[in-house]
């Protein structure tokens, strides 16, 4: 049973945001992270490098493998959570909290309506 | 998936294990997580389902002779109950296989050869016989369908596999237990109304045992293992550990370190090719490698400082210059850092140099280490 926080809004690719004023925070979803398990590594994205909604923007490693994470919405990076860095299990412990990626500066709100309501979010990924 | 299964799918399923296709058979890549699976073979016990792995007997006045010129390690060492590592090689010397052969008897031996390669294998194996001049005198056959395996590796395992497998042997080597089994040694013990063969083998660098027999013994051995190591840490694992496992100490795994266009020597596994027994398919081209050198030579490393793991077909950098390939890697767990095996030319080769893996375009260092990566304290 994945956890799928009401406040957020999601991608179809698994990550989630939380919008506040014209900025934002980002990171992988409770789903996504049990099905990577064991997250080894992070990259994370340059501080003041700009994304198109649905750019490739950071990775993330498992045992197995190498996973893209995609911005969910077109803007500036602000800030990159070192903490996930220097401790990847974070992501898989804390996917909402302490295991945020990125923050970034919304440059188009408008693409907020196309991403996923959870209700949404949780039809995929129990489907 | 219109995959092949294990007789032990059942169970995987049951026990809710993450399934993949691993060379056309469905098999698990985990059941929990792979690091945890990983540290309870390192500390404990781990049970993996081996079963697509195939078997091929040998039997015969014949069979001695037939495998000591197939094969590169000198068979002339084993008693009966006695198996060893070897290479079977093609005329340029290039590795068909990396397998494992077992002396069950004066005149019979098995087989033990990788999933991936039964058909390669047993082709090679037949167009050899078939040039034999002693053929009435070898007798060769594929069983791989017939058995199913499993391996259980692990510090703890000689604790509880009395329980499971009772009692003292009837074939190959006389003991009395199970546990009593020397590293590399072979028998066949009765197991409920059947007959299971054990050998103290393994892929983990952890004592441990391999164990064959029909499908339903081995279905069997299985849920007899899974509860009478429970209460000392035993946790099934999937191909995932057995993989970190097998890097750590740097085993090959053929498709990786090892092809049909790579030799005994450039792999490091010189050691078991026998050149002192006599000829044997491969003999003068290996020979000469010895001699005058190779192109290519197999090492292991570490990444130096934090760095996403290396994998498979990354290209390896010395001074400056594209040179090789990364063969395996990963995340060590048990190290904490991306290690790996790859090919460099010969001269840069030695522990201490210092190589680049790149890794999504970037370039990170890394350090050439001796074999194997990961030792016990």
């Amino acid at each position: 049973m994945s956890n799928v926080p009401s406040d957020l809004k999601y991608t179809k690719s698994h990550e989630w945001i939380r919008v506040s004023g014209d900025t934002a925070t980002v990171g992988i979803t409770d789903h996504a992270q049990h099905e990577l398990t064991d997250i080894v590594f992070v990259e994370l994205p340059e501080i003041g490098k700009k994304f198109k909604g649905g750019d490739g923007c950071a990775v993330v490693e498992s045992v197995k493998t190498a996973s893209d994470i995609y911005s969910p919405v077109s803007g500036e990076i602000l800030e990159t959570n070192k903490s996930i860095v220097d401790n990847p299990a974070l992501v898989n412990t804390e996917p909402y909290a302490g295991g945020w990626f990125f923050k970034i500066k919304l440059s188009n709100r408008a693409e907020l309506d196309a991403l996923l309501p959870p209700e949404k979010y949780q039809a995929q990924i129990s489907g | 998936m219109g995959l092949n299964r294990t007789p032990l799918f059942a169970s995987h399923q049951k026990l809710g294990a993450k399934l993949i296709d691993f060379g056309g058979w469905e098999m698990p890549v985990q059941y929990t997580s792979i690091v945890e699976e990983h540290f309870a073979v390192r500390h404990a016990a781990g049970i993996f389902d081996i079963s697509h792995m195939g078997e091929v007997t040998v039997s015969g006045a014949g069979a001695a002779d037939f495998l000591n010129h197939a094969l590169t390690n000198d068979l002339r060492k084993l008693a009966s109950g006695q198996g060893q590592y070897t290479l079977m090689c093609n005329g340029h010397g290039g590795v068909i296989d990396d397998l494992y052969v077992y002396r069950l008897s004066d005149e019979v031996y098995l087989l033990i050869i990788n999933a991936s390669r039964i058909e390669a294998d047993v082709t090679w194996l037949q167009a050899q016989a078939s040039k034999f001049l002693r053929q009435s005198e070898l007798q060769l056959a594929n069983v791989s369908d017939h058995y199913a395996a499993v391996a259980v590796q692990g510090p703890r395992v000689k604790e509880f596999v009395d329980q499971c497998v009772m009692g003292r042997s009837n074939c190959a080597i006389r003991v009395d237990r199970v546990s009593d089994l020397k590293k590399n040694q072979i028998a066949g013990f009765p197991f409920r109304g059947g007959d299971v063969l054990v050998s103290r083998t393994g892929y983990t660098g952890e004592d441990g045992f391999e164990l064959i027999g029909r499908d339903d013994s081995i279905r069997q051995v299985w849920n007899a293992m899974l509860g009478a190591g429970q209460p000392y840490g035993l946790k099934p694992c999937g191909l995932g550990a057995r993989d970190t496992l097998r890097t750590e100490v740097c085993y090959p795994l053929y498709g990786h370190e090892l092809d049909e266009n790579t030799t005994p020597i450039e792999a490091g596994l010189g050691f078991f090719v026998a050149f002192d027994k006599g000829e044997f398919i491969g003999r003068a081209l290996l020979a000469e490698q010895k001699a005058k050198g190779v192109s290519k030579k197999l090492v292991a490393f570490k990444m130096v400082g934090k760095s996403a793991p290396p994998r498979p077909h990354y290209p390896i950098w010395v001074n400056g210059t594209k040179a090789g390939e990364v063969t395996s890697g990963t995340q060590s767990p048990s190290l904490g850092i991306g290690i790996g095996m790859g090919y460099v030319p010969p001269e840069w080769a030695k522990p201490d140099t210092r190589i680049e893996i790149e890794i999504r375009g970037k370039r990170s260092p890394a350090l050439v280490v001796p074999k194997p990566i990961y030792r016990k304290a």
